[in-house]
């Protein structure tokens, strides 16, 4: 089955997690921590895995006294991220986020609020959906706090410790509108985000590491219903599984209570990965009035179109992109491959595109090249990766003139990812020599022979017998007949 | 009044001291003879910086000896208000909520004083946080007025203006947000200046409203202000709102006199000041007139709407400012049960009525729901005084106005009523709000022989003019007005 077909049995894409009738609505928000140097504000460095407060000075401690200086390198990243998502990146300001939290050094937060650096973006995921991005702004990171005893929250503890390393590293956090329908969505939305953020440059995208930190928005409503449903807010999402158990999880429990002719309650819920649920942290009347207001300490940003120009020079080409490109290049190409979106998208996704697009410069057949490349070259992605094109595009040329079997392709592209070499010389050394007409053309005979039956039916036009049959030979050979040849052979005796 | 660090101004000291005539090291140690001699009384100080004192101090001399520069505040006590941040020296705010905390880092105006030769001696009281108009909001208790110990020194660089004025040091730095280095300079017979907003760096500043925080000198003579402010204005790359151009050039232009200046008398001001401070404004209009200045009144009536629209600004950055203090990174502590509490407890504990006062009514003017009807509206506010100026700066050079409404008051005449307390910045909070330069200057002796301050203000960057009025005005002024002053023959 496909994963197309498999999509469609899920309904919307929730994965069967709400009854029929019902649609999940998700927004998502992505912390992305910037790969500078240095912290946003401050010139310590922005590392991870130091000794607690090892990276600190007065600015990212918050000292009496101290002041915020912009880094101009976390501005250029910001700009490339909002160039890659297709957001307007325009004159911004800084404002302040007021609340007490052991872990804010200032107990505010130096964010965007109502100008932020970029905004009205899309993101284009790999089945061609267009995820609205409402903005992409600047913000500054804050400490982490262990809490020691109890049960690992901040009120049953014992003592916590806070680290302020991470006080004052740059982030952009990614908002987008509410367009994601689904749990798979959903991670589809973020694992392309990651692609897209680590091509521009901006993030080494590691989940594990907090480097991308996701919260989600969930919402749901009869299915054709345009109106949003009440949302809650769902935090502590640490990896692509937790996102998607979570907004499972949070929609079953919305679709419960609505069911039960009860209400959402907008609040803020916290995701337990051990428990596969979803807890409240605390509802609307209880959040904080954050007090924004704009920031004394800081300018307003005004790049000029230079600045601009400069920051989003040399932006490689994003993964959409990458997608398309491949897309048209075997468009032209005799289509015998239902699955080839999903390979288009896990060639991309590991990077192999460029190999495939040299391959087929080189004049390899473009369909072969994306298969192999999204099946077997995927098996070792990144030997794959230092593959040269050349030697790939010859392999693709001896099983395409039928010089090798596919089975005998398969052989030797896992050997060649394995410890390199020429195609032709480890078909010779594993003695793939091809078989010749007139071997072949007495398998064929024998085969007919022992399955006189089945041939009746192909003669008589069941075309699908012709796989039974081939499927003989290849057995016979030992995968060495070549498949094209094989269905030439039957035909021939047919007519 | 004795010779040596009592009674000597800034420029007088640098000289002497870099000719070799007087050493830096003995410079110093007269100066903590007087402190030691008249603090007890007086309460200029929170702390003393001694020993760093003396190793600047000697380093001074060895650079005299050695043939090298020693820059051009060489040996020049200088006492700091203790809310600039001084390495390894306690650093309070006059608040008990930073009791203990050291920091680890100078101010930028700290370490151009010391590159500039200057010794920084030691802390000054103030209002905490700098939030007040008499130095009597201090967890150190008030300091007094030299002219007459009975009243407050103004506030809230009091102890800075007071130090000064008791001749204890020639030079002080103070910060002023809505007229704290103005104000108490008027009450204390000093000259005290507030640049551009942006002219002096305020990076190691501990913020009390960001917005309108500027750091500037406080001295006994107009040529040590522009000395002082020469050595710490200019470009600061750990302040971005630093502005990016050299220190304002203002001792080359004291000679120049008022001629062709055109001064504008902020009549609207004048009747809500006393009959002695509305006077020496008159007389001082005077002064500038004789010297060839173009003297007229302007009516500027939204000025006094400024008062307002601070009272909103200030506590609501001030608000956000002082969350800090929450007891668990440094400062006081009061333990609870969770953090919260904690942070409450520490809060309660450690800050005084004022400045809870206005972190309560900051807090409140940025909340949903009351944002637009009070911060928002005091920004349009904000505005309009800055049009008003500017439309007198289309006719005038700078403007002639009282400092204070009054004289140096009683001590805790106006303690019980903080309104009236903030009445005492009238006059000085337009400057802030505009982000302009303006000063101080001692003029004449008015009710119970107290002295009183003019006001020079002037646009944007329009500190050259400002000094030029100012010395102008500072000539013609009397000599009896200005400190030193010998708070013994005060009774």
């Amino acid at each position: 089955m496909s994963a197309v077909e498999d999509r469609a049995t899920g309904g919307a894409g929730n994965g069967g997690a709400v009854p029929d009738g019902w649609e999940i609505v998700v927004g998502l928000e992505v912390h992305c921590e910037l790969s500078t140097a240095t912290k946003l504000f401050c010139g310590c460095r922005n590392a991870f895995g130091a000794d607690a407060n090892t990276q600190t000075c007065p600015v990212c401690l918050g000292l009496p006294g101290s002041l915020p200086v912009l880094n101009r390198r976390a501005v250029e990243l910001a700009m490339r991220i909002g160039r890659a998502l297709h957001c307007d990146i325009r004159p911004s300001t800084f404002h302040r986020k007021n609340y007490f939290y052991p872990d804010m050094p200032k107990d505010y937060q130096i964010s965007q609020y109502d100008e932020p650096i970029n905004a009205d973006g899309y993101l284009e995921l790999p089945g061609g959906a267009r995820i609205g991005i409402e903005r992409a702004h600047i913000e500054e990171d804050t400490g982490k706090t262990t809490h020691v005893g109890g049960g690992g929250r901040i009120h049953d503890a014992d003592h916590s410790l806070v680290d302020y390393n991470r006080a004052g590293v740059p982030l952009v956090e990614i908002v987008s509108r509410p367009d994601v329908r689904g749990s798979e969505q959903a991670r589809a939305y973020v694992s392309e985000l990651r692609a897209v953020l680590v091509a521009a440059g901006a993030s080494d995208g590691r989940m594990e590491e907090g480097s991308l930190r996701v919260d989600a928005n969930v919402s749901v409503r009869p299915t054709g219903s345009d109106e949003l449903g009440t949302r809650c807010e769902v935090k502590n999402l640490n990896s692509l599984r937790s996102l998607g158990r979570a907004i499972e999880h949070e929609a079953a429990r919305q679709v419960a209570l609505l069911e039960a002719g009860q209400r959402i309650v907008q609040e803020t819920r916290h995701w337990n990965e051990a428990d596969g649920r979803t807890s409240s942290m605390r509802s609307k009347e209880e959040a904080n009035d954050y007090r924004y207001f704009s920031e004394p300490d800081l300018v307003p940003l005004v790049p000029d179109a230079a600045f601009v120009e400069q920051a989003t020079l040399g932006l490689p080409l994003m993964p959409a992109a990458r997608r398309k490109r491949l897309v048209s290049l075997v468009e032209g190409a005799s289509t015998d491959d239902a699955g080839s979106t999903d390979q288009v998208a896990t060639v991309v996704d590991l990077g192999l595109d460029e190999l495939v697009v040299a391959a087929v410069g080189l004049g390899a057949d473009p369909r072969l090249a994306l298969r192999r490349a999204a099946n077997e070259a995927a098996q070792r992605p990144e030997d794959a990766r230092r593959l040269d094109a050349t030697i790939f595009a010859d392999l693709l040329g001896l099983e395409a003139t039928g010089t090798l079997s596919s089975t005998q392709a398969k052989t030797v592209l896992a050997e060649l990812l394995e410890h390199g070499g020429e195609p032709e010389e480890i078909a010779r050394r594993l003695g793939y020599e091809a078989l010749s007409f007139d071997e072949l053309a007495g398998v064929v005979d024998g085969v007919i022979a022992a399955h006189p039956a089945e041939w009746e039916r192909y003669v008589g036009g069941e075309e699908k017998v012709a796989q039974l049959l081939t499927g003989q030979v290849m057995k016979a050979t030992k995968g060495r007949a070549n498949g094209k040849a094989v269905a030439e052979a039957f035909a021939a005796r047919r007519s | 009044m004795t010779e040596g660090a009592g009674g000597a101004d800034a420029t007088a000291i640098a000289a002497r001291v870099r000719s070799g005539e007087q050493s830096a090291s003995g410079v110093l140690e007269r100066a903590l003879a007087e402190i030691a001699e008249r603090d007890d009384d007086l309460h200029c100080f929170n702390s003393l910086m001694a020993d760093r004192a003396r190793a600047v101090a000697a380093e001074v001399d060895r650079k005299v000896a050695a043939g090298e520069d020693p820059g051009a505040l060489a040996g020049v006590p200088v006492a700091l208000k203790d809310n600039l941040c001084t390495r390894d020296a306690p650093t309070t705010c006059s608040s008990r909520i930073l009791e203990g905390w050291i920091p680890p880092y100078d101010a930028t105006v700290v370490r151009r004083l010391v590159a500039s030769g200057a010794v920084p001696v030691g802390k000054t009281n103030l209002d905490e946080f700098a939030m007040g108009s008499s130095t009597e909001n201090s967890a150190t208790g008030p300091t007094r007025n030299p002219w007459d110990p009975t009243r407050v020194p103004g506030g809230s660089s009091g102890g800075s203006a007071a130090a000064v004025a008791a001749g204890m040091v020639p030079a002080a730095l103070g910060s002023d947000t809505g007229g704290s280095i103005r104000q108490p300079a008027a009450l204390c017979g000093v000259v005290g200046v507030k640049p551009t907003y942006g002219v002096v760096s305020r990076y190691g500043l501990v913020a009390f409203a960001s917005s309108l925080d500027q750091i500037g000198p406080l001295t006994l003579t107009v040529a040590d202000a522009a000395a002082v402010l020469e050595a710490i204005a200019g470009h600061d790359e750990m302040d971005s709102t630093s502005l990016e151009l050299p220190a304002p050039r203002c001792s080359e232009v004291l000679g120049e006199g008022a001629d062709g200046l055109r001064v504008g008398v902020v009549s609207d001001f004048l009747a809500d000041a006393s009959a002695d401070c509305s006077a020496a404004v008159r007389a001082a209009a005077d002064v500038l007139a004789s010297a060839g200045a173009k003297v007229d009144d302007v009516a500027l009536p939204e000025l006094l709407h400024g008062l307002s629209a601070y009272y909103l600004i200030a506590p609501a950055e001030a608000s956000s400012n002082l969350a800090r203090y929450d007891g668990v990174r440094y400062g006081l502590r009061v333990d609870g049960p969770d953090v919260e509490t904690m942070n409450a407890r520490t809060r309660a504990a450690g800050f005084g009525a004022e400045v809870k006062r206005r972190i309560m009514l900051g807090t409140y003017v940025l909340s949903a729901g009351y944002y637009d009807a009070y911060y928002a509206q005091a920004q349009r506010v904000r505005t309009i005084v800055a049009r008003a100026f500017a439309r007198a700066y289309s006719q005038f050079d700078v403007l002639l106005a009282p400092t204070s409404p009054s004289v140096a008051f009683a001590l805790g005449a106006k303690t019980a009523d903080p309104l009236e307390m903030y009445l005492a910045d009238l006059f000085t909070i337009p400057s802030n709000l505009a982000g302009h330069p303006a000063m101080s200057v001692p003029f004449s002796l008015g009710e119970s022989g107290l002295p009183v301050g003019v006001q020079v203000l002037a646009p944007a960057l329009g500190e050259r003019e400002m000094f030029r009025a100012a010395a102008v005005v500072e000539a013609g002024a009397s000599r009896a007005a200005r400190g030193p002053v010998g708070a013994r023959s005060v009774s």
